[in-house]
């Protein structure tokens, strides 16, 4: 049913052949991408500061070919998923108790106050002081400061989940784990989602900056930083495009499915 | 209050009180180099000292000033392109895509970028808070004019409003709690990112530049103290600026309910 209702607003009536969605799309990148053209290839700024596109598209080839930039993107991915999952095991765990459990509620929540308004790059130089640069430091730290999203939108889920469900499943007999697995956690789960879909988007937030700070061998924050001290702008714009490439990826791929799971499951956004 | 809330509030203490004490016991174990981990009495006397010095202060002040400037270069901005967006197809059209494009680039992906343009010092750390906090305005500001019920724009159309009264009546009223949503992302990220910005980029004012210079000489007890300045100053302004934004407009005018009753 819910289909159908769907399916019946994708083919309103001022739908639009394929194509002019498309160049819809592509002419305002051609607006911009002349602009910058002209501007480069006026001369007003030096070549090396603001490269064409044309040096960009070749940095970016020829460091995809030698293989450099998947090394990078490679390196990034890891750790973002790296640090995500840290996020995602903790932060889960964490708020599933302070729903549950009155005691894990008052002990711990005065701690993720205190802990979730200082933005997460303020404790990169404690970090690394703490655990050494490198690869262990930037995980924790990208784990650590996306799982205040990940744990907020968990407890608020438990809460949230209706007081009439629980007691309903109760007079019907169901033991405490089967509670927790037939009401609380589907109850809980957009919330959840919500709150994973939030955690990734800080953690790709912050780990660009990290990697900037924590002298990585590789990974693109490393990249563009390392390109600067030898001005060379056009690997650094090429590295800043896969960084939009792969942010665009886990917007279109990742936080929009989660949605859409969450929309057609549960009806519960619009 | 109900001896449930008191409970609540002694087992918080209690926690807290619990946390010092495990940090304390640490700190003085001597496990730990003193350097790395400062007693909480060290940390207490560096930040007396830094805010009774005035240079705690000096630095409070830049990182302000800058994440300030920023962010209302992007209200100013992000507010009017998001409603023009709103309202007119052929700006969605335009600005929509290349929005989309560039806010999931990480804005200190920028920082390098800029560094090179801009050099060192306050227009970086300006730009990067603009860039950080224009897309939550820009989004907000355009899901908000559409989020507009058209029924009330046909009904004050129909009692006879003219445009600029349609505006100022219906439209931005009807907007303003996704404006103020995102007045409030486009803070935090900007909070975010200047401490971000200024660790790369500062030459020698703000909070994220003591941090960071703290560490090259491992001055642990300046950069636990800069830490609670950077939370007390974020806290503040989310509670007290946004809070209070909340309750004279939209709470005011009936378009959301207060969560605490």
């Amino acid at each position: 049913m819910t289909d159908a209702v769907l399916n019946a607003a994708d083919v309103t009536p001022h739908a639009e052949p394929r194509w002019r969605a498309i160049g819809r799309n592509v002419f305002p990148f051609l607006v911009v991408g002349a602009i910058w053209e002209t501007v480069a290839r006026a001369g007003l700024f030096p070549a090396r500061l603001f490269p064409s596109l044309e040096a960009i598209a070749a940095a970016f080839w020829r460091l995809t070919l030698n293989g450099i930039l998947p090394h990078h993107a490679l390196d990034t991915a890891l750790r973002l998923g790296a640090g995500f999952a840290l996020a995602a095991i903790a932060g889960t765990i964490i708020g599933l108790l302070m729903g549950r459990l009155r005691f894990a509620e008052d002990c711990l929540l005065p701690l993720v106050s205190i802990g979730a308004p200082i933005p997460g790059l303020a404790y990169a130089p404690l970090f690394l002081l703490w655990f050494g640069l490198g690869n262990f430091s930037t995980v924790l730290l990208v784990g650590f400061v996306a799982a205040f999203p990940i744990i907020f939108n968990t407890w608020t889920g438990v809460k949230a989940v209706k007081d009439i469900w629980v007691r309903s499943a109760q007079a019907m007999g169901a033991d405490n784990q089967r509670l927790f697995r037939y009401v609380i956690l589907p109850g809980a789960l957009p919330y959840i989602l919500t709150g994973l879909r939030l955690g990734l988007a800080q953690a790709w937030r912050i780990l660009v900056g990290v990697e900037m700070l924590a002298a990585v061998p590789w990974g693109l924050g490393w990249m563009i930083f390392g390109a600067r001290e030898f001005l060379n702008m056009d690997v650094m714009l090429a590295g800043v495009a896969v960084i939009a490439i792969i942010g665009l990826g886990l917007e279109k791929f990742v936080f929009q499915r989660l949605e859409n799971y969450t929309v057609v499951r549960w009806g519960m956004m619009t | 209050m109900s001896p449930e809330r008191i409970r609540s509030a002694c087992r918080g203490a209690l926690t807290l009180l619990l946390a010092a004490a495990i940090y304390e016991a640490l700190a003085r174990s001597g496990w730990f180099a003193p350097a790395l981990m400062p007693t909480l009495e060290k940390i207490a006397a560096t930040l007396v000292s830094v805010l009774a010095d005035g240079s705690m202060l000096a630095h409070a002040v830049t990182t302000l000033y800058r994440v300030l400037f920023g962010f209302s270069l992007a209200i100013l901005a992000g507010l009017p392109l998001g409603i023009l967006m709103g309202r007119s197809r052929r700006i969605e059209n335009f600005v929509l895509p290349l929005a989309s494009a560039l806010m999931p680039i990480p804005s200190l992906a920028w920082v390098p970028v800029f560094i090179l343009w801009f050099g060192l010092g306050n227009t970086v750390s300006i730009l990067i808070v603009f860039y950080a906090s224009l897309f939550p305005m820009l989004l907000n500001a355009w899901a908000g004019v559409r989020a507009v019920n058209p029924l009330w724009l046909r009904a004050a159309g129909a009692m006879g409003a003219d445009e600029q009264a349609l505006f100022w009546k219906v439209i931005i009223p009807g907007a303003s709690p996704f404006i103020i949503t995102g007045l409030r992302q486009a803070f935090l990220r900007a909070w975010v990112a200047v401490v971000g910005a200024e660790m790369l980029a500062a030459s020698d004012w703000g909070l994220g530049w003591v941090i960071f210079d703290a560490k090259e000489f491992l001055n642990a007890d300046l950069m636990l103290a800069s830490l609670a300045v950077i939370g007390a100053i974020g806290f503040a302004f989310e509670r007290l600026v946004f809070g209070s934004l909340e309750r004279v407009t939209v709470l005011r005018w009936g378009m959301v309910r207060s969560t605490k009753a």
